[in-house]
């Protein structure tokens, strides 16, 4: 799994958060740390990457995502090209490749990308030439590395430290990418108690093996949480059986002030966005003082900029 | 021709011999083993002095990709290389296009065939017509036509009652059906098994229910039908249990597994190359010793190859995407040799799982070294280490999971009817 570190234990790429050690984790959010400022500055930008060409490649339409990359690595002043491929568009297999290919041609130094298929990242850095660095920036439901990442971040920001902390994921696991990134970075990170709250139909087979405790109800689960992390539901999900409605979801799962009243009273409320309020989560607490949602994207940047500076071989500004 | 193959350590599981012994063959037959028959001058002496002489290997699942998908492999390249895997009889799936579900296809390929070097090709026909599941196949002209059993290999059957119908028609005529188990609701859309690691990976699971499941079916039918059961490519500890119960109930069913479900599990997928994705998909550590197992105790009556050349191309994308299968006819033997020595195996029993028992599964001649018998023979070295890279193949297709794994035991002569098809530099 580590062909994503070089064999002196810098980062080569990064694609997943399964497996990197602890002590990068911690650089990269250091790093971030000393990246906050910048967006502070009245001129948004450090010379970091001057002269790099980084390709925002989307075969999976995301604005977000794709925003923060590219406002993260305008800030790091490197040349941004963004490339929404439609995977409907795209005559399957080789035109991936095809695709890398070319834009290898055009001297790209960072791949950022995003793909419906897990291990679509990983395939394309196996497959791009040497000095090429390839960023996930999620692939299917496997990993969504820096929004991990930046979930972390938050995490430390508002308390502290992890190795003290209880925190709960609660929802869709079973197709969530960011989830199973955040359960890697929490129990790399020293986070004794990881917990994932959800109806067995959206519970991957297994997940206890990744290192979580395992509840179906939100009222023993939430107990004593000291961050509660609440995953987006897509309506699809609705369809094929999994759940019977987003009423009788939400009543069970959906995040409410009674059912986080079980929490710590100053537990934080995290959401990846976007939110459907009314469905895994109520806008009171949505928008209530325990939650840090907004600061979450705030942060996504810095977090980005720490990722790029790192593949570009740069430090902290 | 007249061949005195010298010297060898002869392993004929069917006759229960296993010692230095000298085989003779002429005019394509077996004629002495042990004394040389009076007056006999061989054209051709071959010295197997520190080699091993077995049956020729009969290989259930050889897929030659004719009709239909040449630009996988050729009829040419895979029979080549069958003999250098030391096959001499395979089963061909129908699963070509168009899959072989009218006599004149079958006719066509094993005219073809007949015309190559390589081993005997033995068509299994279509159970339904473009195995679409739906409508049955002229069940009684294909036999006729040369198809040893009749199978949807990995198309499903949706509707049990036309599997019902299958098996009762099938029965009616004494016809073996070879099914794969697996449930195709419960496998939708799964590439990977399902269980930690495909969680840990993101890849839609087939649950080991799929296969369950449909064993249940498929026995519960076979009991009522009395039809010919052949159970292809189990890969769960729990449908291997099933069989064994089946069996032991007194139900005449058998059941094969591929030979790289003996060696390999989930785990391998970590690093998601698409080699590693099969049909049926490489299930938990745990699926895998229950096989390694069961093919100790005679539970599962024979290894196959379940041979999928693929172009390089339908590999060449992220995992989900790509194209189940593996390259494998070439590797069939060294694999079943690997598994014996891991699991402290005699030599004749893990032949007898290559040559004389799927022989008996395929109904056909071979896959012993009687005196009179065709002179289908493998002659190999145990010993023989070598690196599985495309250039170390024959087959058209590079893809197997086991690329550039060390092997040890290859061919370096296949008799078929008693003639040199094979003959390793």
């Amino acid at each position: 799994m580590n062909f994503q570190l070089t064999s002196d234990g810098r980062l080569r790429h990064l694609l997943t958060l399964d497996g990197l050690p602890r002590a990068t984790l911690t650089q990269i959010l250091d790093t971030a740390e000393s990246f906050m400022d910048v967006g502070e500055r009245e001129v948004k930008k450090v010379p970091l990457l001057r002269g790099k060409a980084i390709f925002n490649l989307f075969f999976e339409p995301s604005t977000r995502t794709r925003t923060t990359f590219e406002i993260a690595a305008k800030r790091l002043s490197a040349d941004v090209v963004n490339l929404n491929i439609a995977t409907s568009s795209q005559s399957k297999g080789e035109a991936i490749l095809d695709t890398v290919d070319n834009l290898s041609a055009m001297h790209a130094d960072m791949f950022i990308v995003r793909h419906s298929q897990s291990g679509a990242a990983h395939f394309i850095a196996r497959h791009v030439a040497p000095h090429i660095t390839v960023v996930n920036a999620g692939d299917g439901r496997h990993a969504h590395p820096t929004q991990g990442l930046l979930d972390m971040f938050t995490i430390r920001r508002y308390k502290g430290a992890f190795h003290n902390l209880t925190v709960a994921i609660v929802g869709d696991l079973l197709h969530s990418r960011v989830a199973r990134s955040q359960i890697h970075a929490l129990t790399t990170l020293g986070v004794p108690e990881v917990r994932v709250i959800g109806p067995k139909t959206l519970l991957p087979a297994g997940v206890e093996q990744m290192g979580v405790k395992v509840f179906h109800d939100m009222e023993t689960g939430l107990r004593d949480c000291d961050v509660v992390i609440m995953l987006r539901l897509q309506n699809e999900r609705m369809r094929g059986a999994l759940l019977p409605s987003a009423q009788e979801y939400f009543k069970f799962f959906g995040l409410t002030p009674e059912k986080l009243a079980r929490a710590k009273p100053d537990a934080i409320v995290m959401h990846p966005g976007p939110m459907n309020r009314g469905v895994e989560i109520d806008s009171e607490v949505a928008d209530g003082p325990q939650s840090v949602i907004l600061p979450q994207v705030t942060y996504g940047i810095a977090v980005r900029m720490a990722v790029m500076a790192m593949l570009a071989g740069g430090t902290a500004a | 021709m007249k061949i005195h193959i010298k010297n060898g350590r002869v392993v004929d599981p069917m006759n229960a011999l296993d010692a230095q012994a000298d085989v003779y063959v002429a005019a394509g037959r077996i004629v002495a083993v042990g004394h040389a028959p009076a007056d006999f001058h061989p054209n051709r002496v071959i010295d197997a002095d520190g080699l091993v002489v077995c049956p020729g290997l009969v290989d259930l699942s050889v897929r030659l990709r004719e009709p239909g998908y040449e630009y996988k492999a050729t009829l040419e390249s895979e029979m080549l290389a069958a003999a250098a895997g030391g096959v001499t009889s395979l089963a061909c799936p129908p699963d070509t296009d168009p899959p072989l579900d009218e006599p004149g296809l079958v006719e066509m390929l094993k005219f073809r065939a007949k015309n190559l070097p390589g081993p005997r090709v033995y068509p299994i026909g279509a159970l339904t017509q473009k195995l679409d599941g739906k409508l049955l196949t002229e069940m009684a002209e294909l036999t006729e036509a040369g198809c040893r059993a009749f199978t949807q290999a990995d198309a499903p059957i949706a509707d049990t009652q036309v599997l019902l119908r299958a098996m009762e028609y099938a029965a009616t005529f004494g016809f073996a059906l070879w099914l794969r188990p697996q449930d195709v609701s419960l496998a939708r859309s799964g590439v990977a098994h399902d269980g930690a690691v495909a969680s840990r990976l993101g890849l839609p699971g087939i649950p080991a229910l799929a296969e369950t499941v449909a064993l249940a079916t498929i026995l519960q039918l076979a009991r009522a039908t009395g039809a010919r059961v052949h159970l292809t490519r189990l890969s769960t500890r729990e449908g291997i249990a099933m069989v064994r119960a089946a069996k032991a109930q007194g139900l005449a069913v058998s059941c094969d597994v591929a030979s790289a479900h003996v060696h390999l599990s989930e785990n391998d997928l970590m690093g998601f190359d698409a080699h590693f994705h099969l049909i049926p998909p490489l299930r938990s550590l745990r699926d895998r010793d229950a096989i390694r197992e069961a093919l100790r105790d005679g539970s599962i009556d024979a290894l196959c190859s379940d041979h999928t050349p693929v172009d390089e191309d339908a590999k060449l994308v992220p995992f989900g995407e790509s194209e189940p299968g593996a390259s494998g006819v070439e590797l069939l033997l060294p694999l079943t040799l690997k598994w014996a020595r891991e699991m402290g195996v005699p030599l004749s029993q893990a032949i007898d799982l290559i040559s004389w028992k799927p022989a008996q599964i395929l109904g056909v001649p071979g896959g012993h070294l009687s005196v009179g018998g065709n002179a289908d023979i493998c002659i190999f070295d145990e010993s023989a280490e070598w690196i599985v890279t495309p250039r170390a193949l024959a087959s058209q297709g590079g893809n197997t999971p086991f690329l550039d794994q060390p092997m040890q035991g290859r061919v370096r002569y296949t008799l078929i009817d008693g003639h040199l098809d094979f003959e390793a530099h």
